[in-house]
This record gives C-alpha cells, structure tokens and sequence, in this order.
C-alpha cells in the first residue's frame, strides 16, 4: 500500500470501511475470491481457525450511530443495551445476508440469547454459540474448548469451508501473531508519543481491520505507522493521559471518541476493538496448532470483565494497565445496560482509588448523538489532572 | 374472603424458618453456609456433605415481599451500582451491608464458600464476584455449558462433571473436613427424584378445568423447597406428597386455586406465562389476575430451578451425569427456540388462551429475545400473546396503572377471538 496520501488518506479508507455496516467489501471480497465470510460479534472468536479453513471472519460490531433503528427496537425492550437491535436491524434488512453464518461469543447473556433470536430468523445461515470455558485448567476447560473448535471447524466445513489442517492452522496462527504484534506496536507509539496517534484514527484503523482480510489488514497498519511517525506536523499538546475501560462490546459513536480526545485527553489505552488485543503476546506456532489456540485462550487472554479471574486480578490488572502507559486517570465509559462493564466498575473504581488513581464514569449508547455533556464532564475531569496531579513523570518529560 | 392456609404451606413455613433458624445457628453449631445460586444448585451434593445452602435470589426476593428492597438498592447504588444491573445483586448487596438479615429476622451467617454455578445466567458470575470481595470467602466455579443447539452433548456433560469431580467437590470436601460419600448422595437423588414426581403431579394438575391450582403465583410457592435447600431430604419428600395430596383432592372437588383473596370461583382466561413475577407488588400483581378470573395454567419461571415436566428426573445411578443434565436442563440455560418450544408446548397442552409475557427490567437471562419468542409462538400456536414490563425487586419499575391497562387489554383481545370463534 502507497503511503503517499500520508495518514489522511489512510484514515480515509478506513474510515470508509468503519461505516461499510452493510459489508459491501465482504461483498467484493467474495466476489473475486469465493469461500466463506463469518461474522463474529464482540469479544473473542477463533479468527485464526477460520483464516486456516479460507473463511473470513468478520466482525460484527453493530451499527453505531449509521444505522436507523426501526425493527431492532421492536425486538428489544428499552432496557436492553443497543447492540443486538442494531444487529437484528442489519440482519433483517439483508445487510448481513452476504454472511454464511455468525459466531456469537459467550459474553452474556444479550449476546447469547442473540444467538437464539439468530436460528429463529435466519435458519438456513450457520448459528455458533461459542461457549468458551470458564474453567481455565487445560485438562477440563481447555478440552471442552477444543471440543467446542472441532466441532465449529466441522460445521464449517459442512458449509463449504476448507476441512482442518493443522499446516495451515499454524499457518494462519502466524499471520494473526504478525497482526497482534502490528496492532501492539500501534499502541506502544501512542502510549509513548499520543500526539502522533490520535484515538479516533487508530479505531477506525482497528475497525477497518475487521472487515479486511488479515494481510490487507497487516498492510494498513504498517503504512499507517509509517505515515503517522514520520508526521512531524502532529505535535504533543498539554492533556491528560488517560485510559477507556468497559467498551470492549458495544462500541461507541467514533464522535465520542473524538469528543474525549477534543476535551483535553490523550486517550493511552482503552478496550476498544477488543478482539485485536484479546490475546496477550503470540500463539505457539509449534506443536498441535488447535492446543495451541486453546492454550492461549486459557492462559494469555486479558483480564475480561467476561472471565471469572482470580481474586484480585481484574483490579490488578487495570492498576497495572494505568501504570504501564503513564496514565493519569480511568475513564470508566460503558455502554448502558452493559451487565460485564458496569458489574464490574464499583470493583474497579474502588481498585482505582485504592491506588490513588483519578477516575470519572458515563455511559453512552452506540448511537448517542449528544457528546456536549461528556465533553464537559471529561474536559473538567482532565482540567482536574493537570491542575491538581502535579508533574507526572510522563508530564514532567514532556 | 381471605384465603386459609392449607397443611403443606404451615409445613413449608416451618421448613424454611428451621432452616434459617440453622443458619442463624452456624456459628455456634459449627455447621459450614455456601452460598449459591438456584437455577442449577448442586443441594444433593451440599446436602451429602451436610453442608447449608444459602441462595441470595431467595434472599432478594424476601427482601422485596417485606419492602425492603427499595432501601437495599439505594445502599447499593450509593456505592456506586449502576441503575442499569440486575436489582436482586443490589439488593442483596444492600442487605449485606445493613448487617445481613434474613427473612425470618435473623442474621445470616457469612459465606464460608461461594459456589459459583453458573447456569443461564451471566449476571451469577459478576454477583459471586462482588461478594467474594466483600467477604474475603473463597469461591469454586462450575461452568456449565448452554444448551445453545437444543442438546446436551457428550462433550458439554463431560465438561460439568470433570469440573465436579476435580473442582468442587475436592473443595466441599476440603470445607466439610470429610470425604465425598457416593452413596449418600446418590440416597439424596433418590429422594429428589420422588419429590420431583409429585412436583410434576401438581404442575400438571393444571390441565383439569378448573385448574386447581394457579401455577405462576401460587406456583412459585410450590417450587420453593425443590429449588432450594431441602431438595434430596425426607422434608421435601413429605412436602411434595402432602401438596399432591391436596391438589388431587381439589381437582375432585371441582376447586378452583386459592389466591391472596380467597377461593376463585370462575376460572375465566387460562394463561400461560413466561418470565419472573414482580416481587415487591406480589399480592397486587396476582390480585389482577384473580380479580379477572385469569389462572396462570403453566409458567416458564417455575422452571428456573430445573425443569422436570419434560420427563427429567435426577438419576440416582448417575450421580454425577445427573447433577450435570440437571444444571443444563435449567430453564434459562436453554435455547430461545426450545424455550418456544416449551411454551407453544403449554398452550397446546393445558388448552390455555393465550400466552402473557412479562418482562422483567433487570433480567437480560430471560428477557433478551423475548420479542421474538412472542412473535413466534403467537404464530405458531394463532393464540393471543401479550406483553407487560416491570421489575423483580426494585418498586420503582412496578407500575400498577401501566400493568393492569395492558393485563385489561389482553383479556379483552382473548374475549374477541372467544367471539369470533362462536360467531
């Protein structure tokens, strides 16, 4: 890929892939090239199985604030998170149809009756409940997931999908690890140098990432780093580090992001997108590549408000999280009626305190159209940090 | 009239106050509580290990019959619980910080274990691990697969039972200070499994006209012992017979079910309904229902604990297997399209009018879908469906005016079609 237009023109196709929620790329993907397209919602799904079997995963992260929502809401009461009625909007407008089939994690319970909604309206498309294990012993929960792999892998290939090879599984587990690193390496830079890459371009990146195959999306992401490091017109300004915990599902409006930044923030990391940094570091390409997936699964996924951790880890995460970026506060920003993101936050504001660490908390839908409120709240919370925090190592640096 | 308590309820009072009473005891008495849930509860094995189970829901669900919900989640709120979560976590959280005291009036002990199994119901996960911080108390998760395809695979039972073997039984064991006894649970599932015929005998008593008995609000009493302590002991045993016993004694008498107001006289709509009731209204909700003449026929919600009017019952020879197919048998642990399934299947079979949804604000376990299952039983079955909304504990979502428009409406959308088929 040219890196010519710079950032801005690569911002620009993303941004178009970002709001394609009808999948006209899918379209052409398929098109020109055959096999299968799968969607998989939020948080974590095999990606790397499908890419072994020629099939394109998809992600599903609902329709954002580009969709009209009129027959979503006559499936879903009001107090019922946004998502699935944007999904059900698509899905019975045909926008999803160019999908064989949709993976719906087991995150909670919106999610997985969303799977049940699926198999009554579109029965003739493949309908995976992926039910991942909440037991992370290798010997019980790690064989139920490979079970639970085998079996979506044989469904695939029922569909027309290329049957399992473990050659091909080890080669599609390196072409994601290359992915994970190239993502990583995006967020490293914006921990250390966030003027160089504002949020809302590095999300539209990572959305562009989950309709593009795995290569293109390599490609994307390197002549974006290129673009954007060597952009000296991108120079640091005086804001408040912070980190975006709980959106790890239901997205929010690319405004939103846009308005924290415009509010005084520098966002150093956030749960957006999820699935790219789900795992933590590379799959082993050696041995039986299918353990090798569950093996990461098990041991190298983050701390998810969906898993059931170990006492204490979640909070020590996310005081870890705070303290690896040089943030100076949490912004606790969940989707409403979220039940992982806001079940978890009186934990984790109070783990937030305990460490001495400034937090402030709203909500947002994925339409929410009025950020005037946020941007006040976030701009004084950010106000708050640079008078009040002193000189941060990080601030004091710059 | 007001309604006259019959035999099995003084009995069930009785059971219940002893078995707080217990509680409330523990600490003299040494015996071990582990809090748990009741859709999927492992009581049987609690039991074998004579340890006392101790369920939050029942605990919320108390809390908001006796009005104390709505300070409760006030408590929880303050501390930073968002008004968007389930309102039986709040108000158990709530009840746990004004000092944790039970129905009966006594305090109850803390958690010495938190098993954590986590059937149909997200939330459980995220409840267990509040509360595992709040008291410091270990806990052991059983995962239990969902039923998303509408079976129970070799590889999902495997799955529950290796996690019994090596996860929590070696903890009961470790907290009860003695071995797991086979036998002795599977004398335990003798038990449940007669009780669970009786159980069944009641519910099915429904599809008599009249029905004897209101199988939503007087159904939710009927459950109580076999959802949660005293499934697989002898007091649940003799519970269910005594209730038996006074059911088919009222289907001989050509009785109708007892509401909060006395005999109902003219049974006019027969219902089925899907979903939880509202607890801090309970008697006014039901009173609509009795002042109409509606008896509930069959409900989902009696089902959360397990559902054993599909022909499941617990498998003494398979004490393991069994407790796992029970765990994934759970209502809310199954599929929508089962649970339409389910629910076309009651309206068939107990010649019901009509099918009434009622959604419940905190409970995305049962009501995400809820829609679409409506549409298509209503398309299935070309019965009336109908819909109305509020809350299990929190009063603030009970709106009496709201609920009794739309309750008056579906009745009078059942008496038109009444008409058009005579017509």
């Amino acid at each position: 890929m040219s890196t010519n237009g710079g950032a801005a023109a690569i911002v620009e196709r993303a941004e178009t892939l970002y709001h394609d929620v009808g999948l006209a790329s899918v379209r052409r993907h398929k098109a020109a090239h055959g096999g299968l397209a799968i969607g998989y919602l939020p948080i974590w799904a095999p990606r790397e199985l499908l890419h072994a079997q020629g099939v394109l995963p998809v992600g599903l992260m609902g329709g954002g604030d580009d969709v009209e929502i009129i027959r979503g809401d006559a499936y879903y009461q009001s107090y019922i998170c946004h998502l699935p009625r944007s999904v059900v909007e698509l899905g019975l407008g045909g926008q999803l149809d160019v999908l064989d089939g949709v993976l719906f994690p087991a995150i909670c319970d919106v999610i997985r009756n969303l799977s049940g909604v699926w198999q009554m309206r579109f029965p003739d498309k493949l309908v995976r409940y992926l039910d991942v294990p909440q037991n992370f012993d290798p010997e019980i929960g790690g064989a139920f997931l490979r079970s639970e792999l085998e079996s979506l892998a044989a469904d695939l290939a029922e569909r027309g999908a290329r049957p399992l090879d473990p050659d091909a599984l080890r080669a599609s587990i390196a072409a994601y690890n290359r992915n994970r690193r190239l993502v990583v390496d995006l967020y490293d830079l914006r921990r250390r140098e966030p003027w160089k890459i504002p949020t809302w371009e590095l999300y539209v990146v990572l959305r562009a990432g989950m309709l593009l195959p795995v290569e293109q999306f390599d490609e994307l992401l390197v002549a974006y780093r290129a673009a954007v490091a060597g952009d000296e017109s991108r120079q640091p300004l005086d804001q408040a580090r912070v980190v975006v915990i709980g959106s790890f599902c239901e997205q929010p409006p690319l405004g939103l992001i846009k308005t924290l930044e415009r509010s005084g923030c520098y966002i150093v990391d956030d749960d957006f997108a999820q699935v790219h940094r789900f795992l933590r570091g590379d799959v082993d390409t050696d041995g039986d590549p299918l353990d090798a997936i569950v093996r990461a699964f098990l041991s190298s996924a983050i701390e998810s408000p969906t898993r059931f951790s170990a006492p204490g880890a979640k909070s020590a995460a996310l005081a870890e999280r705070v303290r690896a970026c040089g943030a100076e506060g949490v912004l606790f920003c969940a989707p409403s009626f979220c039940d992982p993101a806001l079940l978890d936050q009186p934990l984790a504001t109070r783990a937030m305190e305990a460490a001495g660490v400034p937090w402030t908390a709203f909500k947002y839908s994925e339409n929410t159209g009025q950020f005037q409120v946020i941007r006040e709240q976030a701009g004084t919370f950010a106000d708050s940090i640079k008078l009040w925090s002193g000189d941060t190592p990080m601030r004091a640096s710059r | 009239m007001k309604a006259s308590k019959d035999a099995s309820q003084l009995r069930q009072k009785q059971m219940i106050a002893e078995h707080y009473s217990r509680l409330a005891r523990s600490g003299e008495t040494g015996e071990k509580s582990v809090y748990t849930f009741v859709p999927g509860n492992l009581t049987e094995l609690l039991r074998s290990f004579d340890l006392l189970p101790v369920l939050p829901e029942i605990n919320a669900l108390q809390s908001a019959m006796r009005g104390k919900s709505k300070e409760y989640i006030a408590i929880a709120e303050k501390a930073g619980h968002s008004e968007d979560v389930c309102t039986y976590v709040k108000c158990d959280y709530g009840m746990m910080k004004s000092g944790n005291v039970g129905p009966t009036g006594e305090r109850l002990p803390q958690p010495d274990l938190l098993l954590l199994s986590y059937t149909g119901c997200f939330t459980f996960l995220k409840w267990f691990e509040i509360l595992r911080e709040e008291y410091s108390a270990p806990a052991v998760m059983l995962h239990v697969p969902y039923q998303a395809d509408g079976r129970i695979t070799e590889s999902m039972r495997r799955y529950v039972v290796h996690q019994l073997r090596e996860k929590v039984i070696p903890e009961l064991e470790r907290l009860s200070g003695r071995a797991y006894d086979e036998d002795r649970l599977k004398e335990c599932l003798t038990r449940s499994a007669r009780a669970e015929d009786d159980l069944v005998a009641v519910l099915e008593s429904a599809k008599h006209r009249p029905s004897p008995i209101d199988a939503y609000f007087g159904g939710v009493y009927y459950v109580g012992p076999i959802f949660s302590a005293f499934r697989g002991g002898e007091e649940a045993c003799a519970y269910y017979r005594e209730l038996r016993q006074e059911v088919e004694e009222r289907v001989a008498s050509g009785l109708g079910p007892v509401t909060p107001e006395g005999q109902l006289t003219r049974e006019r709509f027969r219902l089925v309904v899907e979903g939880p009731p509202n607890w801090t209204h309970f008697h006014e909700f039901w009173k609509m229902f009795a002042d109409e003449g509606a008896v509930v026929v069959a409900s989902t919600y009696t089902k959360v604990g397990g559902v054993y009017d599909t022909g499941f019952r617990h498998d003494p020879e398979h004490p393991l297997e069994t407790l796992a197919d029970y765990c994934m048998g759970c209502y809310t642990n199954l599929s929508l399209p089962t649970r339409v399934d389910l629910l076309a299947r009651y309206l068939t079979e107990y010649d019901a009018d009509g099918l009434l949804v009622h959604s419940i604000k905190s409970c995305n376990s049962f009501s995400a879908g809820q829609l679409a299952m409506l549409r298509d039983v209503e398309a299935r079955t070309g019965r009336p469906c109908g819909f109305i909304e509020s809350d299990l504990v929190d009063p603030r979502y009970f709106s009496a005016a709201n609920i009794r428009n739309r309750l008056e409406s579906f009745f009078q959308m059942i008496d038109q079609k009444r008409e058009r088929a005579t017509a």
